[in-house]
């Protein structure tokens, strides 16, 4: 248990200590808000669809975890790099525990830094329903956080260094993002699109989000907690198995 | 009973051989070590023996546990301090050494005050609330040391330990290893490049060269053996005086790198 929470709070640790991430991971949604949400507002009012800015921000909270978690997944390479991961492998701890230690540890960081962009969501003018349902939107945020991290995880085990970093924000990350519901409403759309949509587990915590602070649920609340809940076990699985392959 | 049993241990990559065949055997409460030019397979060996790769052939018992299918036990067995750097540059120095404490699950009491023995032992006690990043090389050096001695493992690896690390530190690193191995009698396993450090220290010395021990015995069988008067001689004597540049370069540029990424 104290291993657990040792690993978890190194990860609080280094978030903490690097403000430039902080800070500099926080550009991306302020313009994502600014541009899209200033920019696409009227038309989408005018098309019926209501006030996007308040549909968009669920969304940009989203991404904002997707980045922090998929990179505290792939801080892994670093850590091989800088010769730490040595450290953890040798140490008589099984390697799903320091998997699962790690994890939990950057999905509270990606947790934090939703939460952040969701502060920030209400300068730009950001409308929620009742904040009754904020612990309920927190629980995705976290669900989302935990799910990316994963992945990440599970993608660095695979790597020896951070070559593959690039090719996996552009063909991974971004598809993930842009093909969620994060942008745009999930009905009346191209089948190709719905059917990406549906399988992007990404799509069911914007969704689960969404429906927290504005109350419209595109899936339904059943769905997304399910689906979240599986495609992490999943992919912690997938993860767990990959890192305890992990050779020097 | 032997601390380590190594029975033909072979490690390839790719169609190169790192280690070839490899036999030995070092007994409980002895000090062995392991000497052989850059890319000998010294690091590959030690990798293997700690879990870290898998060999491609051969087996591995570290105090009778098989280090392929034992791997939980055989690392509850041993500390060791990498060639490599393997600290976490983010966080103080104290902040490492608790970590380690904690995996290696030394009771939180126990724990506190060895931490600030060690620290005290490498003079780092003043400075342990400073991130390591900011530490010269030797410092970092005498921190991994301070944390592999943590936890009084039955058996201590230490991969060219005193690397870069001024003669007083040395003489005081080693004699308290020595002391630990006669009150504790904790096995050591250890490579270095100094050559006196391994004749003064060392019980047992083995000589490898293109993985494999071309020579065993205490320092003074193998001056013998190769009618030379000093270790050094009789090493050279041994590997031949042939630089091993390639390897040498290549691995040295590698650690160059790993500086000059982790400066920034
Ligand atoms: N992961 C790897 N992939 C390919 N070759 C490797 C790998 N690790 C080690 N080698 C090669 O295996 C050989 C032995 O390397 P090793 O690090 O064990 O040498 P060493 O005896 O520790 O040398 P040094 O004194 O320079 O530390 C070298 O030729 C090295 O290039
Ligand atoms: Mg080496």
């Amino acid at each position: 248990m104290s291993i657990l929470y040792q690993l978890w709070l190194r990860q609080l640790k280094r978030y903490v200590r690097s403000r430039a991430r902080i800070i500099g991971s926080l550009g991306q949604p302020i313009l994502f808000l600014v541009a899209l949400g200033f920019g696409f507002g009227p038309v989408f009012q005018k098309a019926g669809g209501g006030d996007y800015l308040s549909f968009l921000a669920p969304g940009v909270i989203g991404m904002a975890i997707l980045f922090s978690a998929v990179f505290s997944g792939i801080e892994i390479i670093w850590d091989r790099q800088f010769g730490f991961l040595k450290e953890m492998l040798v140490a008589p701890v099984s390697r799903i525990q320091i998997m699962f230690g790690r994890t939990l540890g950057g999905a509270t960081v990606a947790t934090i830094q939703g939460l952040i962009v969701f502060g920030l969501t209400f300068l730009f003018g950001f409308h929620v329903i009742s904040f009754a349902f904020l612990p309920l939107a927190i629980l995705f945020m976290f669900l989302i956080a935990l799910l990316f991290t994963a992945l990440g995880t599970a993608i660095a085990s695979m790597l020896d260094d951070m070559q593959g970093f690039q090719l996996i924000i552009n063909f991974l990350v971004m598809p993930l993002f842009f093909l969620s519901g994060a942008l745009f409403p999930l009905q009346g759309l191209p089948a190709v699109i719905n059917d990406i949509a549906t399988i992007d587990p990404l799509s069911y915590g914007i969704d689960g989000v969404r429906g927290a602070l504005t109350g419209a649920f595109h899936f339904g609340l059943g769905t997304d907690v399910g689906v979240l809940l599986v495609v992490t076990a999943v992919f912690i699985g997938i993860g767990s198995y990959l890192f305890s392959k992990v050779q020097i | 009973m032997n601390s380590i049993d190594v029975r033909h241990l072979t490690k390839t990559f790719g169609s190169f051989s790192a280690v070839k065949d490899l036999s030995f055997l070092v007994p409980q409460g002895e000090i062995f070590a392991f000497l052989g030019p850059n890319g000998a397979g010294k690091s590959t060996t030690i990798k293997i023996l700690t879990t870290l790769l898998s060999p491609t052939s051969g087996e591995v018992f570290i105090e009778g546990k098989s280090s392929v299918t034992q791997q939980n036990e055989v690392r509850k067995s041993f500390g060791i301090v990498f060639q490599d750097p393997s600290l976490d540059d983010e966080l103080t120095a104290y902040e490492n050494m608790e970590l380690h404490g904690v995996l290696y699950r030394v009771p939180p009491v126990i724990r506190m005050g060895r931490i600030e023995e060690m620290l005290r032992f490498v003079e780092l006690w003043d400075r342990r609330d400073e991130l390591v990043k900011h530490f010269s090389g030797g410092m970092k050096r005498r921190l991994e040391i301070a944390r592999g001695l943590l936890h009084h493992p039955k058996i201590l690896f230490l991969d060219e330990p005193t690397l870069g690390l001024d003669p007083q530190t040395r003489s005081h690193m080693w004699q308290y290893i020595v002391a630990l191995n006669k009150q504790e009698g904790m096995t050591i396993f250890f490579t270095t490049h100094y050559m006196e450090e391994a004749s003064k220290i060392a019980h047992t010395i083995a000589i490898v060269d293109h993985g494999t021990i071309i020579a065993q015995g205490s320092a003074h069988d193998l001056q013998v053996k190769t009618g030379t008067a000093s270790l050094e001689e009789a090493f050279l004597a041994l590997t031949g005086d042939a630089i091993r540049d390639e390897d040498a370069t290549s691995t040295d540029q590698m650690r160059m790198n790993m500086r000059i990424r982790g400066r920034k």
